[in-house]
């Protein structure tokens, strides 16, 4: 193909995302289109996989058979919208396994807040009041991308996800009305996650280097920092019903502009954690590599077996 | 040799499905995604646990990805076009008097 027509395929294509058609596997593509596509839908596929680990630590602790049925259904949710995403990621001409050894080998990202460790039961409530809360933030917009089975999943993952954050906040409410120590540990959560939470909506925009692009093709609607925005601003009232505290001396209800001021996030660490010196980056790495490797053995066997089922009927069918 | 070959060729991926979802009996089934499993069978327990956690389906369709063929979006004019002008194939093609409201 010549240049020119690579460029008039491609402004029918911006043209087709302007009027709001979605973009099929099989249509003709971009190749940036395709590659950031692949970038961002498998980051988030990560993050979901990686995300059932600091929660899972938790399952066989929970303090009640309630809060043990929701905590593993949400884990369960999570894996499910792992596998959504990678089969609408595979639609782009990945495979699997590739993207299982972009993970691996730590080529690919996941969202950095899977980095910060669970040490308390009360992590499980501010993980999914917080943690859920600003990731419905950043989905809810997705349901509309351009691409379409980014689209269909996102719209799945989103119906499913509200239960999320309703489990979380209500972790918090009972350890906020509980005793002096619960509520302590409740704060103390709050104190730990509020600003890696902050920091999941992205660096700022000034910071954020694919925003344009990624607004053109519907895979951003509103900017890191409006999320941002909106995600404290919903949020604080929530923290003041239960009696907790925001860990922001600066933060303060700014009449004129109708919203919050907030204190200055530590972007250092926000850098240190994406570049691998997280608290718990190694350890999430060792715990997903571990049980790929580990699971071999198993996929292998179920392979073996299916293999050796299909030899047996077609020989009966002789 | 073909034990060796199989070693060879180090690892075999599950292959991939298509899922089809029944959502409710009088409903279609209608195509939910995809996923990986070494036969038909894990594939529609897989399926179960992956698109009917919250009793999404009645029913549910698995078929090899592979065995699926599909038309080309680029073979869109010869494949699509030739229903354009035929006007005459919907009922307002059709001239009738405003005494006749409904028909």
């Amino acid at each position: 193909m010549s240049e020119e027509q690579i460029r008039s395929l491609e402004n029918q294509f911006e043209a087709r995302i302007a009027r709001d058609e979605k973009i099929e596997p099989k249509d003709w593509m971009p190749e940036k289109y395709r590659k950031t596509h692949i970038r961002q839908m498998s980051q988030h596929a990560h993050s979901e996989v990686v995300g059932m680990l600091p929660e899972g630590n938790w399952i066989t602790r929970a303090p009640s058979l309630r809060r043990k049925v929701a905590l593993l259904a949400k884990v369960q949710d999570e894996a499910g919208h792992g596998l959504y995403l990678y089969s609408a990621c595979e639609t782009l001409g990945i495979s699997r396994d590739e993207l299982y050894d972009q993970l691996h080998s730590g080529k690919a990202k996941y969202s950095s807040i899977f980095n910060y460790p669970t040490v308390t039961w009360a992590d499980m409530g501010a993980i999914g009041w917080l943690v859920d809360g600003a990731a419905i933030i950043n989905q809810v917009p997705l349901c509309n991308t351009s691409y379409g089975p980014y689209a269909r999943a996102m719209i799945r993952v989103c119906k499913e996800e509200s239960f999320h954050q309703r489990q979380g906040y209500e972790i918090m409410i009972k350890l906020a009305n509980g005793t002096p120590e619960q509520k302590e540990l409740a704060q103390d959560a709050l104190n730990r996650w509020w600003w890696p939470s902050l920091m999941m909506l992205g660096p700022t925009d000034a910071e954020s280097i694919h925003t344009e692009q990624s607004m053109k093709w519907k895979l951003k609607r509103k900017s890191n920092d409006d999320l941002r925005q909106q995600f404290i601003d919903q949020t604080v009232p929530q923290a003041e019903l239960i009696g907790l505290t925001i860990p922001d001396p600066d933060l303060k209800w700014n009449e004129e502009k109708g919203c919050y001021d907030f204190g200055e996030i530590n972007w250092d660490e926000f850098w240190q954690v994406v570049k691998g010196h997280g608290p718990c980056n190694k350890e999430r790495m060792k715990a997903r590599v571990g049980a790929w490797e580990e699971g071999e053995w198993v996929r292998d066997a179920a392979m073996a077996h299916a293999e050796k089922k299909q030899e047996r009927k077609q020989k009966q069918a002789v | 040799m073909k034990q060796y070959l199989y070693i060879m060729s180090n690892k075999k991926n599950w292959p991939l499905w298509e899922i089809f979802v029944r959502s409710k009996n009088g409903l279609e089934h209608r195509h939910f995604g995809s996923l990986h499993a070494a036969d038909a069978e894990m594939a529609l327990e897989n399926a179960r646990d992956v698109y009917t956690r919250r009793n999404e389906g009645v029913s549910i369709w698995v078929v090899e990805s592979k065995n699926i063929t599909a038309s080309n979006p680029e073979n869109n004019g010869e494949m699509f076009e030739p229903a354009h002008d035929k006007v005459y194939r919907h009922p307002t093609f059709y001239d009738l008097p405003d005494e006749v409201k409904h028909m």
